[in-house]
C-alpha cells in the first residue's frame, strides 16, 4: 500500500509536464476546431488549391528529396548522442575528477576524429 | 496506481505501434511512432527511470523520428507500394518473436535481478522502499564512468563508425549522380 503512495508522490512531480502537455494539446485542438467553427465558408477552386508562395504549383509536393538533408539529420543524430552522454558527465563530475576528465576526452577525441573527417569529406558543405 | 499508469502507456504503445506497420500513409506512421515514443518516456518515468524518459524524448522522438521522416521523403513512398513480397518472412518472424514472449510470460523464467547488480546502483535499490537520496542521472553517471567505461568508449568509437559509413554511403550517391 505504502509502495503506491511513494509512487503517487514521485508521479505527483511529473504533473507540471502532463499540465504542459495537456495546455500545448489543447492549444492545438482549440485553435483549430475555432477557427473551423467561425470561419466563413465561400469554397471556390481556386481557394482550396494548395498555396505555393502565390506562383503555380509546379509539381506534387510528395518529391524525392536530395539526399544531401539525409547527411546533415544522421550527423544531427550522432552528435545529439554524445551530447547526451556529456549529461551525466557533467552532474558526476565532482565525484569522478580526473579520471573522469581523462575518460570524456578519450571520448570527444574521437568525435573530433569523426567531425575532422565530416568536414575534410565536406560532408558539412551544401555545394 | 501503478498498473493503471503501467496499463495505459503498455496500451497506447502497443495500439500505435499497430498503426506503425498498419497505416497507408508513411507520415502517419512516423506521426504514431512519435505518440508511440512518448508513451515509452512515459513508461520509463513510472519505472522512475527519469534520465532515461529524458533521452527517451530528446534522441528518439527529436532526432531518430527526423531521420525516419527523412528516409520516408527520400525514398518516395508511394501510400501504396508498401506491402510486398516479404509479408510470408515476417509473419514467421513475428509468430516466433511472439510464441518466445508468450512462453517467457507465462513459464516465468525471467530472473528478477540481474545476477550482477554494481554496487553503486545501492542507492536505486533502496530507491524501491523508499525515495532515492541520489538522482537517477547521478547513479547512470557513477556506474557509466566507471563500471561500464569500456563499453562507454566502444559506444564512441561504433557513433564514429556509422557516421563514416553515413558519408560514404551518401557521398558516393552524390558523386554518382553527378558523374
Amino acid at each position: 500500500m505504502s509502495g503506491s503512495d511513494l509512487l503517487l508522490d514521485y508521479l505527483s512531480r511529473y504533473f507540471p509536464i502532463l499540465l504542459f502537455i495537456g495546455i500545448a494539446l489543447a492549444f492545438g485542438v482549440v485553435t483549430l476546431l475555432l477557427s473551423y467553427l467561425v470561419q466563413p465558408k465561400f469554397p471556390e477552386s481556386e481557394k482550396l488549391s494548395p498555396y505555393e508562395c502565390g506562383s503555380e504549383p509546379f509539381s506534387d509536393a510528395r518529391m524525392p528529396f536530395p539526399v544531401r538533408y539525409y547527411i546533415f539529420a544522421m550527423l544531427f543524430v550522432i552528435f545529439d548522442i554524445e551530447i547526451i552522454f556529456l549529461y551525466p558527465w557533467a552532474v558526476v563530475f565532482d565525484k569522478i575528477g580526473l579520471i573522469g576528465l581523462v575518460e570524456m576526452l578519450v571520448f570527444i577525441g574521437l568525435f573530433v576524429v569523426a567531425y575532422v573527417y565530416a568536414w575534410r569529406k565536406g560532408a558539412l558543405e551544401w555545394d | 496506481m501503478a498498473t493503471l499508469f503501467f496499463f495505459y502507456f503498455a496500451g497506447i504503445i502497443v495500439l500505435t505501434s499497430i498503426l506503425v506497420v498498419a497505416l497507408r500513409n508513411p507520415i502517419y506512421s512516423a506521426l504514431s511512432l512519435l505518440i508511440m515514443f512518448f508513451h515509452v518516456a512515459g513508461l520509463y518515468v513510472t519505472l522512475r527511470a527519469e534520465f532515461l524518459a529524458a533521452v527517451q524524448v530528446i534522441v528518439y522522438a527529436g532526432a531518430i523520428l527526423v531521420l525516419y521522416l527523412f528516409v520516408v521523403m527520400l525514398l518516395n513512398v508511394k501510400r501504396e507500394d508498401r506491402y510486398h513480397p516479404q509479408f510470408l518472412l515476417g509473419t514467421l518472424l513475428g509468430l516466433t518473436l511472439l510464441t518466445e514472449g508468450l512462453l517467457l510470460v507465462f513459464r516465468g523464467t525471467v530472473p528478477e535481478q540481474p545476477a550482477s547488480v554494481p554496487a553503486a546502483t545501492g542507492a536505486t535499490q533502496a530507491g524501491s522502499s523508499v525515495l532515492p537520496l541520489v538522482g537517477n542521472t547521478e547513479t547512470i553517471g557513477e556506474v557509466l564512468f566507471s563500471t561500464y567505461l569500456y563499453p562507454f568508449e566502444i559506444a564512441s568509437l561504433i557513433l564514429l563508425v556509422a557516421m563514416i559509413g553515413a558519408i560514404v554511403l551518401a557521398k558516393k550517391d552524390i558523386g554518382g549522380r553527378e558523374a
